[in-house]
């Protein structure tokens, strides 16, 4: 196990630095350069270049590119060329409002999408599971933002239980978490439902059942163990979704997290933040989803000998 | 296994009745699954109507009513004709209808251009790394393995901060973002097939390799292209969305469901029709795509049917 988590460990390091220099190529494709994006016309020559001296932007992109990951690995992203806050700090203050809005969506979804699922397979062709389907699919179709949208004005101005938006208490959290929760747990419920299905196909099953155990021992106690472990790597996969989500649902909501420091750093034209923040959630993404391996392999010992 | 042992008299009758190829079997297989026509009805409907637009949308998607801002559904249009506002008007009295046959113009070009731009990154690099394997094999995964590590709209949403917010740099963007999927698929496909008797023989015939892959191995991987596309144009579709909502896709006055949702932000707590009506065309569209892609995979792989 250790041994796993070791390789799994060493193979990250490529990856991070491949992430690091296709950030920093992305921010330095953009036409002209960051300082004179950044003050479009609003200074002149001579400022441009003094700022441009200042940032180190007129090295070659080589050493600039050296100096951003020095710095990075030493947990210095820069200062925002907006508020000269250093971009950590930025991070710092973001971070936990989008762990909390994923780590809630997280519970609601496993928890709706395993009930939802294992209802849906035991009750197969039933009026639930026909019914759990199709509004499963429609979460998974439905754009995450315009659900948001219609949960504000239905629970917040119809019928006027939650507030609307903003961050300030656990009530501000129920509608965000809900409605990144619910295509979470569309996505579980399917998987669920179908990997059930298949798994009390089995013959161990049929001699669970032969012995005349309870439909509730042969599906708690038989069936879910083996089922679960598809619903695991997905639940893994869609960690990336979840971010994905994230960034959308704190834009509906107001939510001070990583997502609204992005776009807010993009409609500024704020280059460390955006670099800070694009290389930082995908460091986190990349170790959630070694979190999720490991996790995975100590689940189901086959994974870690491959 | 039951089902395998029922299921396969069945292929093998129909087999028999016309000497059907696999595609003939499964087109038979998928006119049988009513979700999955139904699907492909409205995919139909929507290439109706992106095709028609200009002559079926009752207004101009830019004629704008500026008497009329914000008319409720079913109210009276004074210019252009007369007639009535079937969904209302948006907030400088364009009709919000016509705006959204317009849109489906975006959102099919979207699906249709970046699966395509997906598909050819994805399939060429995929079948050079399954092919070839080795270094070039070792690169491209690793390359893969990289794009994994950004979640997918943080990733466009760079692209798009470095091309520049336009509709074209969507297609780009999402094409770019969805190429490593793809390459993997293809890749695991042309691993497995590429050790079989029939390519062994195709290279003793000293047949070129480009050769063997376009003419022998891809044909024989169609079946999961062909899924994984139908099933990656709605996420384009979603992805669109969620950049044009974020202000970095459709710029104005281009209707996009996307952007018009954008739009519709400011009002609505005063005026939800605005952000409702395009949210729905979004979720019908999508939900189409997910029933037919999962109604073609189970017809052309019955095995995973359950």
């Amino acid at each position: 196990m250790l041994q796993f988590i070791a390789r799994r460990l060493l193979a990250a390091i490529p990856v991070l630095i491949g992430v690091s220099l296709i950030t920093f190529i992305l921010m330095n494709v953009v036409p002209g350069d960051p300082i004179s994006a950044m003050m479009e016309k609003r200074a002149d020559e001579a400022t441009i270049q003094k700022l441009r001296h200042a940032y180190g932007l007129d090295r070659p992109l080589y050493l600039q590119y050296l100096s951003f990951v020095g710095h990075a690995a030493r947990g210095d992203l820069g200062r925002s060329f907006r508020t000269d806050q250093p971009v950590t700090e930025a991070l710092a203050q973001h971070f936990p409002a989008t762990v909390k809005l994923a780590l809630s969506s997280m519970i609601v979804g496993m928890l709706l999408g395993l009930a939802v699922g294992i209802i849906s397979a035991v009750k197969q062709y039933s009026v639930f599971d026909h019914g759990s389907m199709v509004l499963a699919l429609s979460f998974i179709s439905a754009p995450i933002f315009w659900v948001a949208i219609l949960l504000q004005i239905l629970f917040g101005l119809y019928w006027k239980v939650l507030p609307i938006s903003g961050y300030s208490g656990w009530t501000y959290m129920v509608l965000p978490a809900f409605v990144l929760g619910s295509r979470y747990a569309a996505s579980i419920a399917r998987l669920t439902r179908s990997s059930l299905l298949e798994t009390v196909r089995q013959d161990y099953i049929r001699t669970a059942r032969a012995k005349g155990l309870t439909e509730r021992v042969v599906i708690f106690k038989h069936a879910l163990k083996n089922a679960m472990i598809p619903v695991i790597t997905v639940i893994g996969l869609q960690i990336g979704g979840l971010l994905t989500g994230a960034i959308l649902t704190e834009s509906v909501f107001a939510i001070p997290g990583l997502g609204r420091l992005a776009i807010s750093a993009i409609n500024h034209r704020d280059f460390p933040l955006i670099q800070g923040t694009v290389l930082f959630t995908a460091v986190v993404y990349v170790l959630a989803n070694i979190i999720v391996d490991i996790s995975y392999a100590y689940l189901d010992p086959r994974i870690r000998l491959q | 296994m039951s089902t395998e042992s029922t299921a396969a008299p069945e292929v093998k009758a129909n087999r028999d009745e016309s000497g059907g190829s696999l595609w003939t079997d499964a087109w038979r297989r998928l006119k049988k699954n009513k979700p999955a026509m139904v699907g492909l009805f409205f995919i139909i409907l929507l290439v109706f109507v992106a095709l028609t637009a200009d002559f079926i949308a009752p207004a101009g998607p830019y004629t704008q009513d500026l008497g009329a801002r914000l008319s409720k559904p079913g109210a009276h249009r004074a210019i252009g004709g007369g007639g009535l506002y079937l969904l209302g008007s948006d907030q400088l009295g364009r009709d919000i209808l016509s705006r959204i046959i317009h849109g489906s113009r975006v959102s099919l070009a979207v699906g249709l251009v970046s699966e395509f731009i997906v598909s050819f990154l994805g399939i060429s690099l995929g079948a050079i790394a399954g092919y070839y394997g080795g270094k070039a094999d070792a690169w491209i995964m690793r390359l893969s393995d990289i794009m994994f590590a950004f979640p997918d709209l943080l990733f466009a949403i760079g692209i798009m901060f470095a091309l520049g917010p336009n509709i074209f740099n969507v297609f780009i963007a999402l094409g770019v973002v969805g190429w490593a999927g793809m390459a993997r698929l293809v890749r695991s496909q042309i691993l497995s097939l590429k050790e079989m008797e029939f390519i062994e023989s195709a290279r003793a015939q000293g047949i070129s390799d480009f050769r063997i892959i376009v003419r022998h191995l891809l044909p024989n991987c169609l079946g999961p292209i062909i899924v994984s596309i139908t099933l990656g144009i709605p996420g384009a579709i979603l992805g669109e969305a969620g950049l044009s909502f974020l202000g970095l896709g459709a710029q104005p006055p281009m209707a996009s469901w996307g952007s018009m949702i954008y739009d519709a932000r400011p009002y609505f707590s005063t005026f939800p029709y605005f952000s409702i009506f395009p949210g729905v065309a979004i979720m019908i569209v999508v939900f189409a795509f997910n029933l037919f892609g999962d109604g073609l995979r189970d017809a052309l792989d019955p095995r995973l049917k359950n």
